[in-house]
């Protein structure tokens, strides 16, 4: 623990991430940089394939044993890139936690809620069975559970999806975490169920002072829930800035596309929606310069050269386009259709 | 549309006709000595819809939209009531009458990974409803599978590919190819756009708007995102623990709903936009659905539940000229502000 606040809980430099596919070798996540202190919330926002998850699983030590990692993941100062897997086990569950996106794969069903929640007590405390089972008892109580003290021996077949979810929580929570990674939390559950799982994170980082890495595709869900915002696309951070700044002056081409191209409530029938032309690059085959250079409509010989290094359009509100002068120019109109 | 033709009886008649839809599962025996429970996952729903409209069905997961799906296509028998196409009652019809009638509506899948199979040619997924109506020389068939693959925006060289060589997005427009190779006149679809990224969906959705234009097709829309169903739908069924609790036109629900569980659906969706400070839901039990319990089914998490409706399940009735409601409190509901867009 320790680390006075105005150092980062976690930071990542320059992640690297290169993963053997049946295509070879593909570079999944390249120059992603970003810090969390304590109690802060950092989203990340992209399509499949623009390598959140990797992110998130390299900050795990999850990553296959044929990844390349480079660069920098520092918690409290100590690197974690090229740690041991018995260090790495010592930290997971305990000091840096996940939650999946599908809670019925994430929880086995051969055993009770209890003694999954119950587990990273007992792995990384010298709980007893008795009191393990007492606190994952406490903790799912927190979580919302109705009827925790009769329900903890039950399986998660007999869950509901949202029940589930709250479990799959915590069991995250169970030793106190001081970096929470939740990889599109809610995807699986309903827009109310949704709301209230959402509520508790909420509740939880503000009550234990936890820095929270928020995955979603959800640009709404991105928009009320963190307070910093990344955008990724081909592997690789596209915007990234206070939430409310990227809101309201998106500055990539991507950000906009992917704002424009949502069906939104109360839009009249009729409208048809912008779509952005083309599909998501493969990464086995990323092209050399702007990842998103194929798909974007403003894009010039220049982009394809190099990969575009991040241009600062505000406070700590960082954009890699060359192109930042014509789609800053559009985005107030992309705001106001 | 439903409402419509009510106000004009004369009115022509409609594609698809639901008449009070009930469809109960047997639960596994807990005992010996008991009887075996029973889960209504569908409680008396009617709804029709017209030549070239289309209904949207949203609601959570278990308000029974998918059991609706499958009746609508004739996969289950309904325990009661009624599906007529075009006035035929599908469950009174021979089998083999049944099956050259699927030719008129057909159906597109959530999951483009799991609903092609990975061992065949796009062609002969694509023409599967075709062959399986009756034999066809190969040359017109191969014309008949390239035509619409070129509708959905594919082009005729990926007729000899397999799935896998495609992404979700081109996948799902294979589905919706196989639907459209038969020329129905109404296409249920299952949550069509859920496992797609944004950006496809997008496009994906653009497609069915652009082939309803062209052919003149009805869709029943699954789905349990609002946004989704209000881009595409004419008409918006909410359900509700399998019965259909408010219906009508997109711009009625979204001005003002009249059903507080529709209210919380939209207030649920989270806004894309700056400041969006959470807003707080408070917590909602999860209500189940027992069997003979009286009283309206939302009532357990509804703010505005009284005694009354607690003891009287309210019945679906008129709102507005073109709007139903299941509430007892419809009009203190729909006099509620209403509910913030994203652009406000």
């Amino acid at each position: 623990m320790g680390g006075s606040a105005n150092t980062p809980l976690i930071e990542v430099r320059d992640l690297g991430v290169r993963l053997n596919t049946s295509r070879g070798p593909a570079q999944a996540v390249r120059g992603v940089s970003f810090a969390l202190k304590r109690g802060e919330t950092l989203g990340l926002v992209g399509e499949s394939g623009c390598g959140k998850s990797v992110t998130a699983l390299a900050l795990m030590g999850l990553l296959p044993e044929s990844a390349v990692i480079s660069g920098s993941i520092r918690l409290d100062g100590s690197e974690l890139v090229g740690l041991s897997d018995a260090n790495y086990c010592k930290l997971r569950g305990n000091r840096i936690s996940m939650i999946f996106q599908e809670p019925m794969t994430a929880l086995n069903p051969m055993h009770t809620i209890g003694r999954q929640v119950a587990e990273p007590l007992r792995r990384h405390t010298n709980c007893s069975a008795a009191q393990a089972r007492k606190e994952a008892i406490a903790l799912l109580d927190r979580v919302g559970l109705p009827d925790a003290a009769k329900r903890v021996d039950a399986y998660p077949h007999q869950f509901s999806g949202g029940q589930r979810q709250r479990a799959t929580i915590a069991m995250a929570l169970a030793c106190q975490p001081d970096v929470l990674i939740a990889d599109e939390p809610t995807t699986a559950l309903d827009v109310t169920i949704q709301g209230q799982i959402l509520d508790l994170m909420a509740d939880l980082v503000a009550e234990r002072g936890m820095s929270m890495l928020l995955i979603s595709h959800d640009l709404g869900v991105i928009a009320e829930n963190v307070q910093r915002m990344a955008v990724m696309y081909g592997g690789t951070v596209v915007e990234n800035g206070a939430t409310d700044a990227v809101f309201t002056r998106m500055g990539h081409p991507y950000t906009q596309g992917l704002f424009r191209a949502r069906p939104r409530l109360g839009v009249r029938k009729g409208t048809r929606l912008k779509t952005i032309a083309g599909t998501v690059p493969e990464l086995a085959d990323l092209p050399s310069g702007c990842t998103f250079a194929d798909r974007c409509a403003i894009v010039e010989d220049r982009c394809r050269v190099v990969l575009p290094a991040a241009v600062d359009v505000g406070a700590g509100h960082g954009v890699r386009c060359l192109r930042t002068d014509i789609s800053m120019a559009e985005a107030a109109g992309v705001l106001g259709a | 549309m439903t409402m419509l033709d009510q106000a004009s009886p004369s009115a022509e008649l409609p594609l698809l006709d639901v008449k009070d839809l009930a469809q109960r599962y047997t639960l596994p025996r807990e005992s010996v000595f008991k009887p075996a429970g029973q889960v209504h996952a569908l409680n008396g729903v009617t709804a029709q819809v017209m030549a070239g409209c289309s209904l949207g069905v949203v609601g959570e997961s278990g308000s029974g939209k998918s059991t609706f799906a499958r009746l609508v296509m004739a996969l289950e028998r309904p325990s009661s009531g009624s599906v007529s196409l075009m006035g035929r009652d599908l469950n009174r019809m021979p089998a083999d009458e049944l099956r050259r009638a699927r030719r008129d509506f057909q159906m597109v899948f959530q999951d483009p990974y799991g609903s092609l199979d990975p061992r065949q040619s796009i062609a002969r997924i694509v023409a599967e409803p075709v062959t399986a109506l009756g034999r066809m020389d190969r040359t017109t068939l191969r014309q008949r599978v390239a035509t619409v693959l070129r509708q959905v925006g594919l082009r005729d060289a990926d007729m000899d590919k397999f799935p896998h060589e495609f992404s979700g997005g081109q996948r799902q427009r294979i589905a919706i190819a196989r639907a459209l190779i038969t020329q129905p006149k109404l296409i249920v679809a299952d949550e069509p756009v859920s496992a797609l990224d944004v950006s496809v969906q997008a496009q994906v959705l653009n497609l069915l708007q652009d082939l309803q234009d062209q052919f003149g097709l009805s869709y029943i829309l699954i789905s349990h995102d609002l946004a989704v169903v209000d881009y595409l739908c004419d008409e918006i069924a909410v359900m509700y623990l399998g019965r259909i609790v408010e219906q009508g036109s997109p711009e009625d629900l979204f001005a003002h709903c009249a059903h507080p569980y529709t209210r919380a659906l939209l207030e649920a969706v989270p806004r894309a936009r700056a400041g969006g400070v959470r807003r707080r839901r408070g917590a909602q039990a999860i209500a189940s659905q027992s069997v003979g319990a009286t009283g309206c089914p939302y009532a357990s998490r509804c703010a505005l539940a009284d005694q009354h409706c607690r003891e009287i399940a309210p019945a679906l009735r008129k709102v507005g000229p073109a709007q139903l409601a299941a509430c007892h409190r419809a009009e203190a509901v729909m006099a509620l502000p209403p509910i913030s867009s994203e652009e406000s």
